[in-house]
């Protein structure tokens, strides 16, 4: 300050508009956190709090009854990865956790694949329909979404039941002798995820199409590429922004899941969003429920991490 | 070459109707037209008169309704876009977004499966040809228009084909660039050979730049000829209207004798007229049209001249001035002289005057 004193009075008055340009300007930023308040308190109270609580709770001892006790323990964290022999004492890698560890990441990586093979080609008919029909698409794929989540996973259940739907008609044809099991299988909970999320694939891609130039096709066969060309080389790489987005919220979910591997898989095959639920129930152990839950969080943000630097790396990698 | 394979291009009573019952709309209708190698051919005519969907349907996008269309003698109208020796210059470009100008060039090669180091020289070789080296790696929504237009062009040149189709493919383009632009595509269809099938709807893109223009109108080939041709002898009326200023003039046939006709014009004067080839001689006491360019008349002192009428209005246009004369019977005739620094006659408006006409400046044209 003291030097911008001794300068020319004619720069003197330019610093005094400087000085209340900058006043003003830190008004509209203080404003615009005034307004922003609302959605800070939000992220803080709905995203950053139960985040904080749960971080804390894994690092307690667990309460007899459930709940925590305040004292200070790595066993909830140590317990995720590790197990201790009871009788005798040994540690080893606790088997059971890492199945299911494998499984939800197996099972979301399958159902994520199935639900890009069904829904890409579901979402090029919807981009390609006359705009007026489009919406009568979409309203028929989001219907699904109306009825309660529970009621659909048991509609899928009467279907693959040894007695149900599919069963029947396979038996009553004669084509099989015996009740395929198929309920209480990976591969139920597996056709479960996608049917339920399915339309979580559909949307995003059909976004990223129904923006698509059309003409770039008809470029692509004068320029002598076949239909399989075109697709791999002009139609895939330009909806790639809808695949990756729809992959991400199928994947997410699906590793999470609760609600349909508990009713499909029944109680063996189980998979994360199980076990968490279990800890935090008849396992009465919440450190070990939270560990899980930042396990289950780590992992989304690791798929996340790989993704976005596949793609950006890929976006870069071109000449 | 002999016989048929003259032509690059044969579309033999092509038509193309476009819905079906009621709906049904015939945007190409029952077209023939024989595309000599090498030429540079222009299709000419009002938007929806069926340009586009002609070149769609030797680009193999369309299928034709009925007729055939050949290349270089054998039928290709059921082969898929992609086996024909046929490139496109989109109007709209349609260029990859997601790929370099280099890449986009390099398309069509590698979709024909051509090894990698032809590949690469072709489009070193095309980028020099369009002018583009230094933007090889540029993305193509991070060029200019004029900069896409050649991009586009250079792509479909890539892979040599046939018949380059174009389609108002310097409409986008502002005047300047659209007159660079031009001579450039001139040049480049002389560097490589290739024929080029271009769809234009300015008459004087179209009249400078082809060998042979189709001027069509609702899905018909009107007129086929040089620009010369069509130009110095439009057969129909509307080619005539179309293309150039015209005066029309209704008239009384007089007599009728090799290659000319004498007409009573309605407004009262008699004139010879040209009758051009392709439109049947008239005989005595017909009623025909006469058209008359506005640049082969000029004004006269009243009395001179084959017409006269009262001068109605004067509108100064830079290079030239145009005189709106009154005829007789009510109709105006335009007549457009060029301006220069020692114009001695001058005229004003509400004076009679009479209008001289150059000899073959009057010509019979089909209704
Ligand atoms: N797919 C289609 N379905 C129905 N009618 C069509 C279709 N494509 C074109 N038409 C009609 O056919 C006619 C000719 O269209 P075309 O695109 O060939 O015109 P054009 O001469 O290229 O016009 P412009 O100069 O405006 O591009 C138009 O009346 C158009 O409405
Ligand atoms: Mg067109």
């Amino acid at each position: 300050m003291g030097e911008a004193q001794t300068k020319a009075p004619g720069t003197g008055t330019g610093s005094q508009v400087q000085a209340s340009a900058e006043r003003a300007r830190k008004a509209r930023v203080r404003a615009h956190w005034l307004l922003n308040t609302p959605a800070l308190i939000i992220l803080l109270c709905a995203a950053s709090g139960p985040l904080f609580v749960v971080i804390i709770y894994s690092f307690l001892t667990p309460g007899d009854y459930g709940g925590i006790e305040w004292a200070f323990s790595l066993d909830g964290w140590f317990s995720v990865f590790m197990q201790r022999d009871i009788f005798e004492g040994t540690l080893s890698v606790a088997d059971a956790h890492m199945s299911i560890l494998w499984r939800s990441v197996r099972l979301s990586l399958l159902t994520t694949l199935t639900a890009f093979v069904l829904g890409f080609p579901t979402a090029y008919f919807i981009a390609t329909r006359p705009r007026e029909t489009r919406n009568v698409w979409l309203f028929l794929i989001t219907i699904p979404f109306w009825v309660n989540l529970l009621i659909r996973t048991f509609a899928i259940m009467e279907l693959i039941r040894n007695k149900g739907v599919i069963n029947t008609i396979l038996m009553s044809t004669g084509i099989i002798e015996q009740p395929i099991q198929m309920l209480f299988t990976d591969f139920a909970i597996m056709v479960g995820m996608t049917y339920v999320y399915l339309p979580l694939m559909v949307l995003p891609i059909y976004a990223s199409m129904e923006k698509f130039d059309f003409r770039l096709v008809e470029a692509g066969y004068d320029l002598y590429a076949t239909r399989m060309k075109v697709l791999r080389r002009i139609i895939l790489p330009l909806a790639k922004p809808g695949i990756v987005a729809g992959s991400i919220l199928v994947f997410i979910p699906s590793l999470g899941a609760y609600v349909t591997p508990r009713i499909l898989g029944g109680g063996k095959n189980m998979m994360l969003g199980n076990l968490i639920a279990l800890q935090f129930g008849q396992g009465r152990n919440w450190p070990l429920g939270s560990a899980l839950a930042l396990t289950l969080l780590a992992m989304v943000m690791v798929a996340l991490l790989i993704y976005v630097r596949g793609v950006a790396k890929q976006d870069s990698g071109r000449h | 070459m002999r016989g048929d394979t003259d032509f690059a291009v044969q579309v033999k009573g092509v038509t193309k109707v476009f819905g079906t019952g009621a709906q049904a709309f015939r945007a190409v209708d029952e077209v023939s037209i024989d595309i000599q190698q090498n030429e540079f051919l222009t299709l000419l005519g009002p938007s929806g008169c069926g340009k586009t969907t002609l070149l769609r349907m030797i680009a193999g996008f369309e299928h034709p309704t009925a007729g055939q269309i050949l290349l270089d003698g054998a039928e290709i109208s059921h082969l898929p876009p992609y086996q024909r020796p046929v490139n496109t210059v989109f109007q709209s470009y349609a260029l990859f977004p997601h790929m370099t100008v280099a890449q986009n060039i390099a398309f069509g090669l590698e979709m024909l499966g051509k090894p990698a180091g032809e590949v690469r020289q072709t489009v070193d070789a095309m980028l020099t040809l369009v002018r583009m080296a230094e933007l090889r790696d540029r993305r193509t929504d991070q060029i200019s228009g004029g900069q896409q237009q050649r991009v586009a062009l250079a792509r479909a040149l890539a892979p040599h084909p046939k018949v380059l189709l174009l389609d108002e493919p310097l409409s986008a383009l502002d005047y300047k660039l659209r007159k660079d632009m031009q001579i450039e595509l001139k040049r480049l269809q002389s560097e490589t050979g290739i024929t080029f099938v271009f769809v234009t709807h300015d008459q004087e893109e179209a009249l400078t730049m082809s060998n042979r223009v189709a001027v069509m109108n609702q899905g018909k080939i009107l007129q086929l000829g040089t620009p010369r041709d069509i130009y110095d002898h439009p057969a129909e009326r509307f080619v005539a209207d179309f293309i150039g200023d015209t005066n029309f003039l209704n008239a009384q046939v007089v007599n009728s004798a090799g290659g000319k006709v004498t007409l009573k014009l309605t407004a009262g004067e008699e004139v010879t007229a040209d009758l051009p080839g392709g439109v049947a001689p008239p005989v005595a006491g017909d009623s025909v049209t006469a058209v008359v360019r506005w640049e082969h008349a000029k004004l006269t002192a009243q009395g001179a001249g084959q017409l006269s009428g009262t001068l109605a209005n004067v509108v100064y246009v830079g290079t030239d001035t145009h005189y709106y004369v009154e005829l007789s019977d009510g109709t105006t005739f335009v007549s457009r002289i060029q301006n220069s620094r020692d114009d001695e006659l001058t005229f004003s408006e509400g004076m009679p005057v009479g209008v001289s006409i150059e000899s073959n400046g009057v010509q019979v044209v089909r209704n």
